[in-house]
């Protein structure tokens, strides 16, 4: 056979239309939120981008709609246990500085940030926040504690816009990620985008392929019970593809989650989302 | 040296050790993607082929492509082709080089390389120096493919 003919082959197989997202509206205890919106300008291969949350089934998502409903809440409510429970040398909970954690609206729109030259997420915020001022022991990446404190910290933003900056200070860590964000790994040799941007939408056997996006972060996962940070469910990604995953916290993670946060700008936060 | 000796032992006992006679990843000839020579010098065993496809662990070819052929298996995929007709559409030959390394025809394509052993990044350890699936496993695999005609 000619290599023309292999070529159109292959060119049907990549014309197949996406069965996609579908047509749902959310809102949360009355709240609109916006789970469709036009990508971005940076996004060179998608036009509009999609929340997770379109792409699940009618019950997975009804779970998200009513936070009596929403099984996140029981580790948010955990959260505000915490919250107030002093903890380390210096004698100081959560509470002890910060009034009212509804103070934190709008934080989670903004994570990653560039901080005196350095990429932060929420879990690096929380920690400085427990050795510097509380003297404490910082929390585990992904452990409940942790993602109990960045859902009850996220909650306060939820409905509000993803607004990540790119440029400035920013821009060579989002140049990092957007560059592992189309690097294959693993012996599967897959990058991010061959799934999450050239076939969302599709089923990959029980799946049904998302965009990937990170606004509804920690997510509690009907598969584990549990809510889950951005780099727990990049490992999970990278072991899925016979990968070794990079390390939670590390500097390729948080780039990637800042190269992610941009793809999602406009989505509300969802936090705490619940996904399959 | 620890890493070494645990490729070592991978090598030693994965399931895609290659077996005497068969021919390495690395020596697989295409000639336009196309790969003549049987893999093993055997003939594949097409019933042993269908459960590679569907075996999560082995193929998971199910995982991207539809197969009419197995209704008895739920969630199919849709990220590749159907393979209905599929042995009818190429020959075995071609289906040697697709499955081997689809990368040698379709450019840029999100098919995994099934016969390679090095090439990739990062693998996690007990994948490195393998190939995803053994010379014996690709011809029944293929054995089963060239069954499935239309009609």
């Amino acid at each position: 056979m000619t290599k023309k003919l292999w070529a159109t082959f292959a060119l049907i197989s990549l014309g197949t239309s996406a069965a996609a997202q579908d047509s749902n509206s959310l809102s949360i205890d009355g709240e609109a939120m916006v789970t469709e919106i036009a990508a971005p300008s940076h996004m060179e291969n998608v036009d509009t981008i999609y929340s997770g949350w379109r792409f699940r089934s009618v019950e997975t998502q009804a779970l998200e709609m009513d936070d009596f409903d929403n099984p996140a809440f029981v580790f948010v409510e955990q959260a505000e246990d915490l919250w107030d429970k002093v903890d380390g040398a210096a004698g100081k909970a959560c509470s002890s500085c910060h009034e009212d954690v509804a103070d934190f609206a709008g934080l989670r729109t903004q994570l990653p940030r560039v901080d005196d030259g350095e990429l932060v997420t929420m879990e690096n915020l929380i920690n400085e926040c427990r050795t510097e001022r509380m003297e404490a022991e910082p929390w585990k990446w992904s452990k409940g504690n942790m993602t109990a404190m960045t859902a009850l910290i996220g909650v306060q933003s939820r409905g509000m816009p993803m607004n990540v900056a790119i440029d400035g200070d920013a821009a060579p860590f989002w140049e990092k990620g957007k560059e592992l964000y189309y690097t294959r790994v693993g012996q599967l040799d897959m990058a991010c985008s061959n799934c999450h941007e050239d076939n969302y939408g599709m089923m990959i056997r029980a799946d049904h392929l998302s965009q990937g996006q990170v606004n509804g972060f920690p997510t509690y996962r009907l598969k584990n019970a549990k809510l889950n940070s951005i780099h727990g469910r990049f490992k999970g990604c990278m072991k899925n593809i016979r990968a070794t995953p990079f390390k939670e916290g590390g500097d390729e993670f948080k780039a990637l989650e800042l190269y992610l946060a941009s793809r999602g700008q406009g989505l509300s936060v969802e936090t705490p989302s619940v996904r399959n | 040296m620890k890493r070494a000796l645990i490729l070592t032992l991978c090598t030693a006992f994965g399931a895609t050790a290659v077996a005497a006679g068969d021919v390495k990843p690395a020596d697989v000839v295409y000639e336009d993607g196309v790969v003549n020579a049987s893999l093993t010098g055997q003939a594949g065993d097409a019933t042993n082929g269908r459960k590679v496809f569907a075996n999560r662990k082995q193929g998971n070819c199910l995982a991207c492509h539809a197969n009419s052929d197995m209704p008895e298996e739920g969630f199919h995929g849709e990220v590749g082709p159907m393979m209905d007709g599929v042995g009818e559409r190429w020959t075995e030959a071609e289906l040697r080089g697709i499955v081997s390394n689809s990368k040698m025809v379709f450019e840029g394509t999100i098919m995994p390389a099934f016969y390679i052993d090095s090439g990739y990044e990062r693998p996690l350890d007990k994948f490195a120096g393998q190939s995803i699936l053994s010379a014996q496993q690709v011809e029944d695999i293929i054995a089963y493919l060239m069954t499935l005609k239309d009609s």
